[in-house]
């Protein structure tokens, strides 16, 4: 069982490995956590506290804390979806904190509501959304790969990561975004 | 469906509210408006059935405004997506 505490210490120990800083609003921040400490408890993983889940993990992996669109959108905006994770320069009050507009593709949040108001539970009803769903879950396939997923190695250290932007900053040795390259792969012989 | 009314001194404008109970931007408008004495309605979709949930995502698709929240709502022609300060502030008079 998460509780707050431990919901802090994890977002803390992550923000401080990814170079992010957590929201420095404290009563912010506690709703943030409270959020996610509910959702872990509904569902069984913190899945983002300002996005509707269903409770399904295929339909929820890409909004479990920290989201797939965090670094995109910290880098972008200043900070992540929810504003757990927030940039620097929003965390010393240089910049202003906004609201961060959706950026999880509209198939996948589609998949989701439809899940939620139990369209696709019904074999009969609901066409469009069991394709909804199901288009949302074969990204989910490893190697069948979401369009622009690649990989990225940290010049440094070595690091390597599969997404779609080089991270914000190298987890292992914290070298900066510019270090990463891409891994292009091909066949030999 | 589990419509909550905040009432308010404020009845100028009809407000409606689409929140999650977890999401602290839908928190943060909801305070703004307590503060402000202004009178709305809101439900927290994350706490609806699925009944609740499939006429909420018909009504927000016949509206054309995405599943996202905080989405409010007002007079019922102003759709204001996010904790949007001054948006809400304008379209509210405040």
């Amino acid at each position: 069982m998460t509780n707050l505490d431990s919901a802090r210490r994890r977002a803390e120990s992550d923000a401080k490995s990814r170079g992010y800083f957590l929201n420095p609003d404290e009563s912010f921040l506690k709703d943030l956590l409270e959020g996610l400490v509910e959702n872990e408890r509904r569902y069984g993983y913190p899945s983002c506290p300002c996005r509707i889940a269903t409770g399904e993990f295929r339909l929820d992996r890409d909004i479990i804390c920290p989201c797939d669109y965090r670094d995109a959108d910290v880098e972008e905006y200043g900070a992540c979806y929810c504003a757990l994770y927030v940039r620097r320069d929003v965390f010393e009050g240089k910049a202003p904190l906004r609201p961060v507009p959706e950026r999880r593709p509209a198939k996948r949040q589609a998949a989701a509501v439809s899940y939620a108001s139990g369209a696709i539970a019904s074999e009969s009803g609901g066409s469009k959304d069991k394709a909804d769903v199901d288009k949302a879950e074969k990204g989910n396939a490893l190697g069948g790969g979401e369009p622009g997923m690649k990989l990225w190695y940290c010049k440094q250290c070595g690091y390597v990561a599969f997404r779609d932007e080089p991270p914000y900053v190298c987890p292992i040795c914290k070298a900066k975004k510019e270090m990463f390259g891409e891994v292009k792969l091909g066949l030999v012989g | 469906m589990q419509v909550v009314k905040v009432p308010g001194k404020d009845k100028r404008h009809k407000v409606f509210l689409y929140a999650l109970s977890t999401c602290a931007w839908c928190k943060k408008t909801k305070k703004f408006l307590e503060d402000r004495g202004i009178e709305f309605e809101y439900i927290d979709v994350d706490r609806c059935s699925k009944e609740d949930v499939a006429a909420i995502k018909s009504e927000l698709e016949r509206r054309g405004a995405p599943m996202s929240f905080p989405l409010i709502i007002i007079d019922d022609k102003v759709e204001i997506l996010g904790f949007k300060e001054d948006e809400l502030k304008e379209a509210l008079g405040v």
